[in-house]
């Protein structure tokens, strides 16, 4: 028999049919939508007249543009109000499960799917949300699509779609102390760019990534998209299971077992070819932030901006262009730079343990006078753990601003903007120009380097920070 | 949804060299909060079009009239970042009907065949060239023709050869969409579905 890797088995097992010299009709296991990509692909099915076909498979929650402070009243922005109504219309027209505003699980889409148990090993899995990459965590193909295939789901399950090729990357070896997955990724991005994962599907092994937690993965799958990947996954192992057990939507008694022997078998065979492998030393990851305006540019926090030696034409333009928006020279250190903002949440960073790293970290300290510091949990769940722990407490002593679930200053659809030309320190996964507001300039780093940039109210190390 | 169909189009070119435009910067965010898929176009590359106070800046590529056509010419990983396709209406509401790019972002790709545009991968010479012929002679025409997956500047002759698989090349030449041919599986899609 031949050598299948992780993808190939998931892949194979969800062909519908191929199409010669053309894509595969590809089955959808779970679906996740929200209130932004959805409800083009809702008039879509209506103008056409067919019904959403296994709306069982299919979950919802209002995420991208809602507020986050205020949740239990009106919208105040009536666009945003209208998409978030237009969810619930659809949701129970179709008869979609939705995770509403202000109900126990409502969240992050990403957040939310992993919580409850609804993101399994083996399954595929898609969202009009190019960050559904996350999922693959647990050993599922999930990757993000657009409004159209948004409305192929709900009519048929299926989508069309030419299988990508593979690649792996191995991470071996113990990281250091104050690395974290974050780390790990922006790590990765910097080696290959932000487009050197185009029109692959990443698998990530290696005893440094078995060896983080679960939500600890799902920061390196999330951000497998900003080198151009479809996604990544990482193979189930007992890590998997422990986080999964008991879980609201997983298997319970017979059927648990069953589901976890059928887990297992979903690991890459000995031998199996991937069509391009990349392999580091966790001894050389050390704290990154990013400089410039896509999440490739990413340097270790003790370094210097790169200079423009040997870039010439479009690349070197686009290079300059870049830095400027940022305000920032080839060539200067990063440390020391004066920060306006932090910001720690989003479907990369949102999670509790982001919020325990923080708040460990800061507990009994205060943010420096200059800075901002916002704290948007993932989901209503992370609020409530965050809470029960004493942590919010901690950070509201420290000057951090807790404020409600939701997708917040990741994308700034909501009132969450910062200020033109001021710069944020960010545990988010894109530093594009404007995407946390207009004219804002994003830095990506680890919720632990964002915890130490709250404090110095500078860019720093958190290894010096202590 | 229905779109126009592809068969040749012949037109001037509208460069617009930079690298690495995301998707955030085709249509940011802030514009994403219709629930209908109209108006698009108003505010392709808003923050680059125009200032804060709503303003065209003039240096900005649509704002200047020396430049027009239905073929946007991309720089390399054009489309990175978010999966909205927002980002494709707003470049059909526009008026384009074709990328250009020597390295196009993969979900970018894929929007753009599922609602018309066609996107051109060429080679990165090919690329310079074009952006040097429109920079020369911003009247210049290029044809692109999906029959025969060619890509020509009019001006010079030079010409090159795309990639675009059958399946997609035949909804295009149509207008199709793949719902219309999802629609017709349901019968071998129902069978999968209960083994799933
Ligand atoms: S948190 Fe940010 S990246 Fe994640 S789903 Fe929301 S907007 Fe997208």
């Amino acid at each position: 028999m031949e050598n299948k890797t992780l993808f190939d088995k998931i892949w194979d097992a969800h062909v519908v049919k191929s199409i010669p010299n053309g894509p595969d009709v590809f089955f959808i296991d779970k679906h996740f939508i929200h209130e932004v990509t959805s409800p083009v692909a809702f008039l879509g099915l209506q103008t056409r007249g067919v019904p959403v076909l296994y709306p069982e498979r299919t979950i919802a929650t209002p995420d991208h543009n809602v507020p986050t402070i205020d949740q239990d009243k009106t919208i105040k922005d009536q666009l945003s109000r209208m998409q978030v109504e237009r969810l619930r219309e659809n949701c129970a027209k179709y008869g979609i499960e939705l995770h509403d505003l202000g109900s126990d699980h409502h969240g992050i889409v990403h957040v939310i799917g992993p919580e409850l148990g609804i993101t399994q090993p083996g399954m595929t899995i898609v969202c009009g949300d190019s960050h559904t990459s996350t999922h693959g965590a647990f050993g599922t193909i999930a990757f993000g699509i657009g409004t159209s295939e948004v409305e192929m789901v709900f009519a048929t399950q299926c989508i069309m779609q030419v299988k990508p090729k593979k690649m792996r990357i191995t991470v071996d070896g113990e990281l250091g102390t104050g690395v974290t997955s974050k780390d790990i990724i922006l790590y990765i991005i910097s080696k290959i760019s932000a487009s050197g994962g185009t029109g692959y599907f990443i698998e990530y092994a290696g005893s440094a990534i078995r060896n983080l937690s679960m939500e600890a993965r799902m920061t390196i799958c999330n951000m497998s998209i900003e080198m151009g990947a479809r996604g990544g996954l990482i193979a189930p192992d007992e890590t998997t299971f422990n986080y999964l057990k008991g879980k609201q939507y997983t298997p319970k008694g017979e059927e648990w077992d069953k589901a976890v022997a059928h887990w297992k078998t979903l690991q890459t065979d000995e031998g199996a070819i991937f069509d391009l492998e990349y392999s580091y030393d966790a001894a050389d990851i050390e704290p990154m932030i990013t400089y410039g305006t896509n999440p490739g540019m990413g340097v270790k926090i003790k370094d210097m901006i790169p200079t423009t030696e040997g870039m010439e034409g479009s690349e070197k333009k686009s290079y300059l262009k870049s830095l400027e928006y940022m305000g920032f020279q080839p060539g200067e250190s990063m440390k020391g730079k004066k920060v306006d903002y932090v910001f720690v949440g989003s479907c990369t960073n949102g999670r509790i343990e982001d919020i325990r790293s923080v708040a460990n970290f800061v507990k009994g300290k205060k943010k420096a006078d200059n800075i901002t510091a916002w704290i948007v949990p993932g989901s209503r769940e992370v609020e409530k753990k965050a809470i029960e722990e004493g942590l919010v407490a901690i950070l509201e002593d420290a000057g951090f601003k807790l404020r409600q679930p939701g997708c917040s200053a990741c994308l700034a659809m909501n009132d969450d903007k910062i200020p033109s030309g001021k710069y944020a320190v960010s545990t988010s996964n894109r530093n594009f120009e404007g995407r946390q507001g207009p004219g804002a300039r994003t830095l990506l780093a680890s919720p632990l380097t964002v915890a130490a940039v709250a404090i110095t109210g500078t860019i720093a190390d958190p290894r010096d920070v202590f | 949804m229905a779109y126009d169909k592809f068969n040749v189009l012949v037109s001037r070119v509208v460069p617009m060299p930079a690298e690495n435009v995301d998707t955030d910067q085709i249509i940011p965010a802030r514009f994403l909060k219709a629930t209908e898929r109209t108006g698009f176009g108003d505010n392709l590359f808003r923050d680059w079009r125009y200032d804060s106070e709503g303003n065209p800046k003039p240096d900005f590529v649509l704002n200047d009239p020396t430049y027009s056509g239905k073929i946007l010419l991309a720089g390399k990983n054009f489309g990175s970042g978010s999966s909205r396709e927002h980002a494709v209406w707003a470049l059909y509401d526009y008026g384009f009907r074709c990328v250009v790019s020597s390295f196009f972002a993969d979900i970018f790709k894929n929007n753009c065949l599922n609602i018309g545009v066609l996107p051109v991968t060429v080679s990165a010479a090919f690329a310079e060239e074009m952006f040097a012929e429109v920079e020369k002679n911003p009247l210049s025409e290029v044809k692109v023709d999906i029959d025969t997956q060619t890509i020509t500047i009019l001006s010079t002759g030079n010409s090159e050869s795309f990639d675009i698989n059958a399946y997609k090349k035949e909804n295009m030449k149509n207008g199709f969409d793949d719902i219309d041919y999802l629609l017709n599986l349901k019968e071998e899609i129902g069978k999968f579905a209960e083994k799933a």
